[in-house]
């Protein structure tokens, strides 16, 4: 895809998605980014998938709703998905939500890595 | 335009179209005059946040079923003192007090439903007219730590 707003890529089993847009707002580029993960999940028997979010400044409640989209679909497929270089205003957004309850949310990506192996 | 809950004295006003490069130009706008007020970056951070949810809301629920050229109303204005801005659509309205709480535990999982509490956790004061079709949005200086 030569339009991508994504980063894939494969790390011991685990499917790392960074993002190359810093602001995650507008509704066509984050359906564009559901469909993009949708079809890495549908890939895989059973999904791992850590989102990075280290170049992430803004994101929109429809960015939340699409993360929700995508953790229902590989709690359905039993994989994970966890979440990790969250800046702290970000963090803050996931916390006033109660969303930081639902996903797993890791300071960084080896941290992450590190909690797909146990 | 009278309710004195979302009116905005001195206002600048612009009709806007669902055009993405318009909104972010729009909101771009709003946010550099507040820097030049030295608003800083956490106010800034809200700012954003809470114009994007009130306009997304605007066409995407506002404006549901309505010729998608049907442009929404947007006024602001800023002072030393605050950042303003109203947002109307030219929908039927809304009651926000209907709305579910979107952080109660079995809504977690719901996609949507945050925008509203997400704008009234970042500004100071979120203001709907009695017909639900126009948002105040104020965010004041004094009430936040910058």
């Amino acid at each position: 895809m030569t339009d991508s707003r994504l980063r894939i890529s494969d790390n011991g089993g685990v499917t790392l998605v960074e993002f190359v847009d810093r602001n995650i707002l507008d509704e066509a580029n984050i359906q564009a980014i559901n469909e993009e993960i949708t079809a890495v999940i549908e890939q895989a028997s059973v999904p791992k998938i850590l989102i990075s979010f280290s170049n992430v400044d803004h994101l929109s409640s429809a960015a939340l709703g699409a993360l929700i989209t995508i953790n229902n679909k590989i709690r359905e497929k039993s994989g994970a998905l966890h979440l990790a270089n969250i800046d702290p205003q970000i963090y803050e957004v996931f916390v006033i939500t109660r969303l930081n309850k639902l996903f797993n949310i890791h300071e960084t990506t080896g941290e992450a890595q590190t909690a797909f192996a146990s | 335009m009278s309710d004195p809950q979302t009116h905005i004295k001195g206002a600048t006003a612009i009709d806007l179209v669902f055009d993405r490069s318009k909104v972010n130009a729009l909101i771009d706008r709003v946010l550099a005059l507040a820097e030049s007020h030295a608003f800083g970056s956490s106010a800034l951070f809200a700012m954003r946040l809470a114009i994007e949810e009130a306009i997304t809301n605007a066409f995407e629920h506002g404006h549901a079923g309505l010729d998608p050229a049907t442009p929404i109303h947007v006024e602001y204005a800023v002072t030393q003192d605050a950042v303003e801005i109203a947002i109307e659509d030219q929908g039927t309205g809304f009651t926000p007090s209907s709305l579910p709480d979107p952080t109660l535990l079995e809504n977690l999982s719901k996609p949507s439903g945050r925008g509203v509490m997400l704008m009234r956790a970042y500004m100071s004061d979120v203001h709907f007219n009695e017909q639900g079709n126009r948002v105040k949005l104020r965010y004041a200086r004094n009430a936040h730590a910058n």
